[in-house]
């Protein structure tokens, strides 16, 4: 009765994407890239390459007090003068990069390594495990994280080390959030079901099944992560219980040259000093919230 | 525009919406692409058309043009949508909004979520003849209740005054028909009003949604995909593929002469047929097995079943009845309170992680959602690659080779090898996933509910290589499904489950004719047959019996 | 609890009204309890987090706080005072005690080598800057809570529009940059411009007046930065509401823009708005830290970054915890709207 020889399974036509490698794909989505994300990316790429090679573009040391104190703008050998103690404001504005960036960086790599494991193991094993480290999460973040890192600090003292791990722990609990309740929404999937009654082990579920496909809201929650602990450390600098002297940090630079704002009116450019440093912070964090922007425009399919 | 309804009524036979050459457009993938690509479409006064096809073939964005609706991320590049000498394109949104509400109305698939979770339903259901001024809240809220008598909702005096989450999906349907009708439309647009519901619930709001349609002499558009539904409700059937129109013919004559080949494979899972081959080889058994999620209600109470080698069991049952949960048992996903699965004369552990890899290797699962049932970012190769690999430590070359053939054994040819799920389309996913069932090379396959989220004549192409595989290899099917007509396409035989409990096991011809226990006498009858009488025939039959 | 509507047993409306409306209430009565109960709960362990920060301190730190020329004798009578003899469980249940009557202990501060103890209670130093505190604080959500809102959900009405485009351009810039980076462009605006007070050290007598205006620029600075985070939460859930396929529905009835948004989705949008109300008033609490810092603000903020410096642990640990307290209470406020606005509780099955 029916005539089927017509039909054949491979000749099935479907709404299907045309195949395209990733660097054809990341070509096509960096021509479509909005002006803040190329804003935003250039400024990243330029912060990165001061971080990196400070030490060669720096014209003077990043301690080096041999220079009178409050030398004005324009000083030869001092674009931006000299601070309190006569050290170079150019020069530790380049080294501020590279501890901030560093010191930043770490401590966000640190927090996804713990936020993201556990998160991850909640999400698989559920029951138990997910029950006690969810609220162990929730009265953490009860405490405001900037206040619970001064608290902290002030017990056990301001030193990269402790700055590090302690933002890394508070920030880690915002991880574990997203990261199970984006897994969550994977774990339930038929294929992790699949993977588990074929009887495979739990290192290659997370790894194979589950993690490929949770990137996405994980890159872009690094990028949210780390303009947030930037953010932090800066406070926390620019409130004198972050990095400690004489470590050029852009947070205590802030803090240190506030004073030259009373004088604003009488010598605008001194005035503008203590903004150099805050505006390097606004800058990167800028620049970032705009890639993350687009980054998460891009991948979440919503046009709106 | 006239804010009193009783001039809109022209003659019946009257032409009410006419569109020409409509053509619409979606935003997707960064350009706009056609889903409507030029179709003709003219309804008269009273008339019931049926728009039908397949999942993306535009009939719900059509419906909603007839109302001059354009869903977010559309837009009508041409045509013209002329409603009673307005032509809808051209129409302002105020012209439209006077139209909406007053003399079309809209029947949505989800109740549920289009319910304001706010709002008494009585206040939804007369909140647009209030607005629009047609008829007083009183008045109109007494004309509600009887139009939920009419639709046979129970207590209809008092049903209004619950809220959304209050009442049953089948109910809230009704009560959006009631909606609908409460400002005496011109025209109502149903779209997929039953699918979402159980086959016994589906007839009853299928009877009402008519009853009432007939009793207004309304206009209406029915849009869905099933055709033996649509058969029961329309004066003519309009089939729709890829946007354009296929054939459109007058209800009874669609269904003994359709002209198209198109229109014919529409029906094609109806005319597959097995003979059921009895054996007493049995190789999977259920026994005395009852089950409950977590600590809370039992949804399994003493299921018995018997598997035998080389052949298909089907149980079916509605949602609810417990036929998933008898699949998570056997595979060991939720262990019984009590009763044990047998496989090959012994028991199986009863938790997934006591099960040897070659008991897990034995017993292979196909999903229903293809989509969900493989991981997007892995290719064929890959998927199918991982059992041989893992059950049968096939590496580099060989297993290339294999995967080859298994491409092969399910009719896709070597330039699927490289492809990810997104680049296939609903049957060949679904293929992969029965190449990644075989590549363990099982003696038994649970296929839940494999072929109902595919379109028509894809699914009789997975039934039709299920059955040959299972000629070719000697395979044991497990059928999950809520679909008669694909049990009776498949089976040797059937299990009817309903609460957590097996109603009846036996072979298919046994249990398809009478002496029928009640609830599989409810079930077979309520499903829809190819014939416009069937709904009328039934509705009789059941008042004789009440 | 739940009733079952079975075929016969239906009562009349009326009566299921009269029945049903003490179960509504003991319904939300109960949902409530739980979450104030997990809120308690929330609250015990916080208190006991921040007080086992004493518990950390280094085995030195009388020296530290006493200075290097104190007797073991006054380091043993300040052990002793700290009660650091006793088990821990015990020294707990009296701080929690003595902090439920008000009593934070006695600032490290002010403490010599020579036993001499000119330290202040730390509830005493505390008072004062909490009122200035809240003072800052509700100035600034009057301004900012309005016309956050104002913004986000006109925004979402008005979605893509250039207006949209704009104003979200602007709040993302603005919710990156830091604090004190707006504080600082502020002030050089009023010191080259605005002839604002740069300085906000407001005291107790000042007539109201005067501290609105010592306050206007450290205000500004949190309505600024506040303004943005809350704008983005609001247009986020608004557009989340009106995708519901309810409006759709609305719409679809022929009903107006204004009475799809006032009668369909405002209903349903009050749980939503009190989350990121909340959540952003919570948010006010912590950059009033660095805000106070950079105006000099007599705040609990610029207090507790004062004690942090100095290692005044009592100061450290009741500033924390009334932050704490603040923070863990405006989520449970707007939890406990999202309970009472939710129909599914109000009107139970």
């Amino acid at each position: 009765m029916t005539d089927t020889n017509t039909y054949s399974a491979a000749s099935e036509v479907a709404s299907t994407i045309t195949r395209r490698t990733r660097w054809e794909r990341m070509k096509i989505a960096l021509k479509k890239a909005p002006l803040t994300a190329w804003f935003g990316m250039i400024v990243i790429a330029f912060y990165l390459f001061v971080a990196v090679f400070a030490q060669w573009l720096a014209p003077h040391g990043e301690a080096d007090n041999s220079f009178a104190a409050y030398l004005p703008w324009g000083e030869p050998g001092h674009v931006f003068g000299t601070d309190q103690i006569g050290r170079d404001v150019f020069s530790r504005l380049i080294y501020g990069a590279q501890n901030t960036i560093g010191i930043a960086l770490a401590t966000t790599l640190l927090s996804f390594m713990i936020g993201g494991t556990l998160g991850l193991a909640a999400s698989i094993r559920g029951g138990w495990t997910d029950q006690i480290l969810s609220r162990i999460v929730d009265i953490l973040m009860a405490i405001p994280s900037l206040i619970f890192a001064l608290m902290l600090l002030s017990v056990f003292g301001s030193t990269a080390g402790s700055l590090i791990i302690i933002i890394a722990l508070l920030d880690s609990t915002r991880v574990f959030r997203i990261t199970r309740s984006v897994a969550v929404n994977v774990v339930v999937m038929d294929y992790v079901e699949a993977a588990r009654l074929r009887g495979e082990g739990l290192g290659w579920v997370m790894r194979r099944e589950i993690l490929p496909n949770i990137m996405p809201p994980l890159v872009a929650e690094f990028g949210l992560r780390f303009s947030f602990v930037f953010l932090t450390i800066a406070s926390l600098s620019f409130l004198g219980v972050g990095l400690q002297p004489p470590t050029a940090d852009w947070g205590s630079m802030v803090r240190e040259s506030a004073s030259l704002m009373q004088f604003v009116q009488y010598d605008l450019k001194s005035g503008l000093t203590p903004l150099l440093p805050a505006g390097a912070i606004a800058l990167i964090t800028v620049a970032v919230n705009y890639v993350v922007d687009w980054f998460l425009h891009m991948t979440s399919g919503l046009k709106d | 525009m006239s804010e009193d309804s009783k001039q809109n009524e022209g003659k019946a036979g009257d032409i009410l919406l006419e569109m020409r050459d409509i053509r619409i457009e979606g935003w997707s993938d960064e350009k706009w692409n056609p889903i409507i690509k030029g179709v003709d479409l003219t309804l008269r006064r009273g008339e019931v058309l049926g728009l039908i096809g397949e999942s993306g073939a535009g009939k719900s964005t059509l419906g909603l043009a007839g109302m001059g609706f354009t869903q977010p991320g559309c837009r009508i590049t041409s045509g013209s949508i002329m409603f009673d000498g307005i032509d809808l394109v051209k129409a302002t949104d105020s012209e439209k909004r006077a139209l909406w509400g007053s003399r079309v109305a809209y029947v949505a698939q989800s109740a549920a979520a289009s319910f304001n979770p706010a709002h008494r339903l009585i206040d939804q259901t007369v909140e647009a003849t209030v607005a629009h001024g047609l008829q007083g809240e009183a008045a109109a809220k007494d004309d509600a209740r009887e139009l939920y008598s009419a639709l046979t909702l129970p207590f209809p005096e008092t049903i209004g005054e619950r809220y959304p989450h209050q009442v049953s999906g089948g109910q809230l349907q009704r009560v959006m028909t009631a909606m609908a009708m409460s400002p005496r439309p011109d025209l109502i647009v149903f779209d997929e009003p039953t699918t979402a519901l159980d086959v016994t619930t589906q007839v009853e709001v299928l009877l009402s949604m008519r009853k009432i349609v007939e009793e207004f002499n309304t206009a209406a558009i029915y849009i869905t995909h099933d055709l033996a539904v649509v058969a029961q409700m329309a004066d003519t059937i309009k089939v729709l593929r890829y946007g354009k129109e296929v054939e459109e013919s007058e209800t009874r004559q669609m269904l003994t002469a359709p002209k198209e080949d198109y229109t014919k494979s529409l029906w094609s899972v109806r005319a597959l047929h097995k003979e059921a081959q009895p054996s007493d080889d049995i190789v999977l058994s259920i026994d005395g097995v009852d089950a409950a999620y977590g600590r809370g209600l039992k949804v399994l109470h003493d299921v018995n079943i018997k598997v035998p080698r080389g052949r298909t069991v089907s149980i079916v049952g509605e949602s609810g009845s417990g036929k998933s949960t008898t699949a998570r048992v056997i595979t060991g996903l939720l262990p019984p309170m009590t009763g044990q699965v047998m496989f090959n004369g012994e028991a199986l552990p009863a938790e997934l992680s006591g099960r040897s890899k070659e008991q897990l290797q034995k017993i292979q699962m196909i999903y229903q959602m293809a989509d969900t049932a493989m991981n997007p970012r892995q290719t064929v190769g890959e998927i199918i690659g991982r059992p041989l690999e893992f059950y049968h430590g096939l590496k580099g070359a060989a297993k290339e080779q294999r995967v080859l053939e298994l491409l092969d054994m399910i009719e896709l040819d070597e330039t699927f090898y490289d492809r990810l799920p997104s680049e296939m389309s609903g049957g060949q996913k679904q293929r992969i996933c029965i190449a990644r069932a075989l590549a363990a090379e099982p003696e038994v396959i649970i296929c839940d509910e494999v072929t109902s989220a595919l379109d028509q004549i894809v699914q009789e192409g997975i039934l039709k290589l299920l059955m040959k595989l299972q000629e070719k290899h000697g395979i044991t099917y497990l059928f999950i499904t809520h679909d008669i007509a694909t049990v009776e396409a498949i089976s040797d035989e059937i299990v009817v489950m309903y609460m957590g409990e097996v109603v009846e096991q036996g072979p298919k011809d046994e249990i398809m004719s009478a002496p029928y226990p009640d609830y599989t006498k409810l079930l077979l009858s309520s499903v829809p047959e190819m014939d416009p009488d069937w709904l009328t025939k039934l509705a009789e039959s059941r008042d004789d019996t009440a | 609890m739940s009733q079952t509507w079975s075929a016969g047993q239906l009562p009349t409306i009326k009566a299921w009204q009269a029945g049903a409306r003490g179960e509504i209430v003991n319904l939300i009565l109960q949902t409530i309890l739980k979450r104030l109960a997990l809120g308690v709960v929330t609250l015990f362990f916080v208190s006991l987090v921040i007080f086992s920060a004493i518990q950390f301190l280094p085995g030195d730190f009388g020296e530290a706080v006493l200075g290097q020329a104190a007797t073991e004798e006054t380091v043993a009578a300040f052990r002793r005072e700290l009660g650091l003899d006793q088990p821990a469980w015990q020294r707990y249940l009296d701080w929690v005690g003595a902090v439920a009557t008000g009593d934070f202990g006695t600032s490290f501060s002010g403490r010599a080598s020579s036993g001499v103890d000119r330290s202040r209670p730390v509830m005493e130093m505390i008072a004062p800057r909490l009122e200035n505190t809240l003072f800052l604080a509700s100035i600034t959500a009057m301004v900012a809570v309005p016309l956050a809102l104002f913004l986000g959900i006109t925004a979402a009405l008005w979605r893509n529009s250039i207006y949209d485009r704009v104003v979200n351009a602007m709040t993302l810039t603005s919710i990156s940059f830091p604090e004190f980076f707006v504080a600082y462009i502020l002030i050089l605006f009023s010191a080259l411009w605005w002839g604002l007070p740069t300085l906000a050290n407001i005291t107790d007598g000042m007539p109201f007046w005067e501290k609105v205006h010592k306050s206007l620029l450290p205000s500004l600075t949190l309505t600024l930065v506040i303004v943005a985070h809350m704008m983005r939460m609001t247009r986020a859930a608004i557009i989340n509401l009106l995708a519901s396929p309810y409006i759709e529905m609305a719409r679809l009835k022929g009903q107006s823009r204004i009475r799809v948004i006032l009668r369909h989705a405002l209903p349903n949008a009050w749980a939503p708005i009190a989350t990121v109300i909340a959540f952003n008033l919570a948010y006010l609490v912590v950059g009033v830290v660095v805000v106070e810092v950079v105006f000099v603000y007599p705040g609990v903020g610029q207090l507790m970054v004062d004690a942090v410096a100095s290692r005044d642990i009592p100061v450290v640990q009741g500033c924390a915890l009334i932050f704490a307290a603040t923070y863990i209470l405006l989520n449970l406020t707007a939890d406990i709207i999202g309970i009472v606005t939710n129909p599914r509780l109000l009107h139970p099955k």
